[in-house]
């Protein structure tokens, strides 16, 4: 865009093409793990593997971080995942943080909500941060890495061409400005976007609702006194019929969301002379401001059947696809790849079985199908479908001008939160009376003041015993699976987060930070039992 | 006697508002209104009290006088 003065992050190759010995190699060279995509996702499951050991490559069709901002809100869980990755800290001293929303129908503030996130936790309930600085981060926890002697890889400008599953490994055809090369992989792992290739290539479903609806996203730079709060419109005047959103990012740039309708002209829509009329009428006429990236979407909310086939693994908005009110795009990405690395490592070295992975479609789907239905149901209410909905939705707001009450039904959107795994195969029925329900077998763990610190850094990439008034050994090792014992000190928020009524407790916990069984005291049977299931065993 | 409830009072209120879109789904606006007066109806005699009745009138008509 002609706007900008000076170049973006975006716009400089941050993994530029390099010839890789795999060109020139006489017969195909085979790697324990390709990914396919370097967005947030494919880099995520990357990191998680190479911090495991796991030795992963992998292949983009671009060399830059993500065009435009796109992604910009993150949840509390989805940073303490990056957190365990080596990248959560980075990605919170540079966002934004925010509490305060306000609504408005019309011309007038119908009413304003905190989110007044629990105490306790070391990190933010959200932040706004531009997906390019996003990727960015990971880049560098990568590079990092690979100073370390980490096995992991990235090629950029390598386009895969065709995928094909051979039974006991992966064979890949790959683009790349030297021409094309064949790779094997032992598992693939396809981040490839909403659009995937791969699951084109391959031939699978992906199937859904459609919403008739288009929204333009202009990212603007402005020096504006507007607080750092989330607006969000209903048929406010500057956009009649339609909604529309203004969130705050880090270096001064504001994510503008305008609902556009079914019927408009895409390219006609996105030319400065048409986006800057719109701005004005909503930023004010006097507002100055630059526009840094416009794009115009529509979405589907949609998931595929599966996202296991057989040595290719579906992960982030190649397996799923929502509408973006709610922040469940990115962040629903990162926890596929939180539940997928253990899993897929403790196959590979050959300690679970091969179907263990299938708990990954059990319990990803689970969180899919959430996502879905509460991204459905804000879209509805967003853009009512039929005059009826509409009558309802506007009755709503203007009670919430007046009464409390109507508040919890206004939807522009439910925050994202984690997905607790309920029915998992792989939890052990909760055995602990008077525990609290938050963290019950399927939950991820609640964080808690620790020390100096927390509690969710002392968990994760290994299972926990985590004992509270409770004895238990040091260290077990059950059919090759290390269980490392963290006793703790019961402070009012862990007792409230982990104990409730119950007087003493013992928790095992997965890699991925999830609960998979508790009980009030440690029995050497039990804890045998529960770890076997938790791996795939029983 | 209790008093007309002006706070949240309905677990999963997004739960509830889906069914309540979806008693609608495939409804003309006339048939629409129709279910939602019979539905006014219901609900009325399931509250019963003439009070809590009268309050919920006024409450529904945004009169300024009343307004919380």
């Amino acid at each position: 865009m002609n706007q900008i003065s000076d170049k973006k992050i975006f716009e400089v190759p941050l993994y530029a093409y390099e010839r890789s010995p795999d060109q020139d190699a006489p017969a195909p060279v085979r790697h324990k793990v390709v990914v396919i995509g370097a967005g947030p996702i494919g880099l995520g499951a990357a990191i998680d593997l190479a911090q495991q050991g796991v030795e992963v490559v992998v292949l983009d069709d671009n060399d830059k971080v993500s065009f435009g901002s796109r992604a910009v809100c993150y949840a509390k869980r989805p940073l303490e995942i990056l957190d365990r990755l080596g990248c959560g800290h980075e990605m919170v001293a540079k966002g934004v943080e925010w509490n305060l929303g306000k609504v408005f129908f019309d011309e007038r503030q119908v009413y304003d909500f905190n989110l007044l996130p629990e105490g306790g936790h070391e990190f933010p309930a959200f932040i706004n941060l531009q997906q390019y600085y996003f990727e960015e981060y990971m880049v560098n926890r990568v590079r990092a890495m690979q100073a370390e002697g980490a096995p992991i890889e990235i090629r950029g400008l390598n386009k895969v061409l065709s995928v094909k599953d051979k039974g006991d490994h992966v064979s890949l055809i790959v683009d790349t400005p030297d021409g094309d090369y064949t790779v094997e992989a032992d598992w693939l792992i396809a981040c490839d976007g909403a659009a995937s290739p791969t699951r084109a290539m391959m031939g699978l479903d992906f199937v859904g609702r459609v919403f008739e609806d288009n929204f333009l996203i202009a990212d603007v730079i402005m020096e504006a006194d507007f607080p750092t709060e989330r607006w969000f419109w209903f048929d406010p005047p500057f956009n009649r019929g339609q909604s529309a959103l203004l969130h705050k990012q880090p270096d001064g740039v504001w994510r503008i969301d305008l609902q556009l309708g079914w019927d408009i002209d895409k390219e006609e829509e996105k030319k400065p002379e048409n986006v800057i009329p719109r701005l004005k009428a909503m930023l004010g006429e006097d507002v100055k401001f630059e526009l840094e990236w416009v794009s115009i979407y529509t979405f589907q909310c949609r998931r595929m059947e599966k996202f296991r086939h057989g040595r290719v693994i579906f992960a982030g908005d190649a397996a799923h696809q929502v509408s973006p009110f709610g922040a469940r795009g990115a962040n629903s990405g990162l926890q596929d790849t939180d539940n997928l690395g253990w899993k897929l490592k403790l196959v590979m070295e050959g300690t679970a079985p091969e179907s263990l992975l299938d708990s990954y479609d059990v319990e990803r789907v689970h969180g899919a199908d959430e996502n879905i239905l509460n991204s459905s149901r804000s879209t509805d209410f967003i853009t009512p479908k039929s005059e009826m909905s509409r009558v309802l939705r506007d009755a709503v707001l203007d009670l919430s001008e007046h009464y409390a009450f109507a508040r919890p039904l206004v939807n522009s959107g439910r925050l994202s939160v984690p997905c607790t795994y309920d029915g998992s195969p792989l939890n052990t029925p909760d055995a602990l009376p008077g525990g609290p329900a938050r963290s019950r077998p399927g939950s991820p763990c609640a964080d808690a003041p620790l020390g100096d610190g927390y509690l969710l850094p002392q968990l994760g990439d290994r299972f926990t015993l985590l004992t509270f008034g409770a004895d238990a050994p040091e260290s077990l090792e059950i059919d090759g699976v290390t269980v490392t014992r963290l006793a703790l000190e019961a402070s009012p928020e862990i007792a409230a987060r982990y104990l409730g009524e119950a007087a003493s407790a013992v928790y095992l916990i997965r890699p991925d930070q999830h609960v998979a069984a508790r009980w009030p005291a440690y029995d050497a049977a039990a804890v045998e039992t529960a770890l076997k299931r938790a791996i795939g065993k029983e | 006697m209790s008093d007309l409830i002006l706070t949240p009072n309905i677990p999963g209120a997004d739960d509830f508002y889906a069914e309540l879109l979806a008693s609608h789904e495939g409804l003309s606006k006339a048939e629409s209104d129709a279910l939602n007066a019979r539905l006014v109806l219901v609900l009325a005699n399931h509250i019963g009290d003439r009070a809590v009745l009268s309050d919920a009138l006024k409450a529904a008509a945004l009169s300024k006088e009343d307004a919380a």
